[in-house]
């Protein structure tokens, strides 16, 4: 080694790349990805924990409930009658599964507009791009129409869960005498509970065809204890309440193993949570959603318009925008998994 | 990978892809009605293999969601395990709160339990001369 002179420090700084006073870093990207590609990765990241949270504790409060919906019985309804052309007119997932292809198939034609954006072919882009907000509205069309069934025929809410569960086998009373029936009650097996004088949708959950053998007979509209049923709404006084929503609890017994004892219990509500969590979730994730066929229709327009013509950078925003519409779809495998299909 | 197949190569994969994610969405439901259906109940094992293939296949969907569709497995290493590693630690969260909501349920369970059992009286103690617990027990 040379000792030092000040020559050699004048050399080095030659040498050494040129900063710039900007702070855009220099030519080298991180991960060989463009800023907003990387973000948007990032975002998803973070939304997915979101879900994540979602879902965990729908997990969570479902591990806490003796009993929880059976999902072909709560979602065994499809628009247009269709479900009555199949056996006891229940249609099980049928619906939510033609729901699932929709976003599947916007996430292929998504896929196809990211290709031709990488052609820089802008017809192509917009063409398959507009199938792809198709298929969402479709989607959001679709539970808006799940949504309206569960509240309106079924009275679902936020706290009230009309589909119960048995945990024990017994015999139901018949409703008009109060006489222990055969019509057996299975362990396992989701109900649906009425509101008395409404015509419902579908004839599903607890009746099993005993509506045919007993149409002369109709459950009383007026809250009260009746010798095979029970209607909400009783106060503690006799009097009736006419707030409350008068939803029919059938009557049934159960033997008790130890000591023969013939038991009479009543139909109760489900776990309350279920209709938060059922809400909350495909409400998030339609939420999502929706948004996601705003940002693709306005990246539609501006792709149709030329602005991305000119940036000459292989339609990146329809890349960003594709990386969003299938998170979409990922999260609703997930959101399919835990709710319909478990 | 992606890059080197010719235009008309990457389109049918898409169309490959759309399909395969559709025959598995069917797999899903069929099994899944399998495991509802009324000859299933009284076979605990198939009701778990069949719920048990249905989550293997929702993962499945979702690695070729992320590594197909979204281009992952096309990206550099580090920005792939950036966004894939901190999901790992929702494994732990998986195992906590499922673990915590069996939990309230068996609590909830001895709740029940306890709330139906009866106090015997205070004559069937055999301690009656004992005047401090003839008084705890007649006052419970």
């Amino acid at each position: 080694m040379t000792e030092e002179r000040d020559t050699d420090i004048i050399i080095a700084e030659d040498h050494k790349p040129e900063l710039n006073n900007d702070w855009s870093g220099g030519d080298r990207k991180p991960f060989r990805t463009s800023y907003g590609k990387l973000m948007m990765w990032y975002f998803l990241l973070s939304d997915a924990f979101t879900f994540a949270g979602f879902l965990i504790s729908y997990g969570a409060l479902r591990f806490s409930s003796p009993s929880w919906p059976v999902p072909d019985k709560v979602f065994a309804t499809a628009p247009f009658g269709i479900n009555e052309y199949f056996p006891n007119g229940e249609a099980p997932l049928i619906f939510v599964t033609f729901m699932s292809f929709l976003l599947i198939i916007s996430s292929g034609t998504m896929v196809r507009a990211v290709q031709e954006g990488a052609r820089e072919n802008k017809r192509g882009v917009v063409f398959w791009m507009l199938l792809t907000v198709l298929g969402g509205a479709g989607f959001l069309g679709c539970q808006a129409w799940e949504w309206t069934n569960l509240i309106v025929k079924e009275n679902m809410t936020v706290s009230t869960n009309p589909f119960g569960t048995y945990v024990e086998n017994g015999y139901y009373l018949d409703p008009e005498t109060g006489e222990i029936t055969d019509e057996e009650v299975v362990e396992g097996e989701t109900y649906l509970l009425h509101v008395a004088g409404q015509s419902h949708g579908e004839e599903a959950a607890d009746d099993h065809g005993d509506d045919h053998g007993e149409a002369h007979f109709a459950y009383s509209t007026v809250p009260g204890d009746y010798p095979g049923y029970v209607v909400d709404g009783l106060r503690p006084d006799g009097t009736g309440d006419p707030t409350a929503k008068p939803f029919i609890h059938r009557k049934y017994v159960v033997v008790d193993e130890e000591t023969n004892e013939q038991l009479l219990k009543v139909q109760e509500f489900g776990p309350p949570a279920f209709g938060a969590l059922f809400f909350g979730i495909t409400g998030f994730h339609g939420f999502h959603v929706a948004t996601g066929v705003i940002f693709l229709l306005i990246i539609l327009i501006n792709a149709g318009s030329g602005v991305y013509v000119a940036r000459m950078n292989g339609y990146e925003m329809v890349e960003k925008i594709g990386l969003y519409w299938h998170f979409v779809d990922l999260v609703w495998v997930f959101v399919f998994l835990v709710f319909y299909l478990l | 990978m992606a890059q080197h197949l010719s235009y008309e190569e990457s389109v049918r994969g898409v169309w490959k892809g759309l399909g395969l994610l559709a025959a598995v969405t069917v797999v899903e439901v069929l099994l899944s009605l399998l495991k509802a259906a009324e000859f299933a109940e009284s076979i605990r094992p198939l009701i778990y293999v069949a719920s048990l293939l249905i989550i293997a296949l929702s993962i499945y969907k979702a690695y070729f969601i992320v590594y197909e569709f979204m281009h992952m497995g096309y990206e550099v290493k580090g920005l792939a395990m950036t966004v894939l590693l901190p999901t790992l630690l929702l494994l732990w969260a998986l195992i906590a709160f499922f673990n915590e909501g069996d939990a309230w349920r068996k609590s909830r369970e001895k709740v029940l339990y306890k709330d139906q059992l009866e106090l015997p009286a205070g004559d069937e103690v055999g301690m009656s001369d004992d005047n401090n617990l003839l008084y705890l027990s007649q006052e419970s």
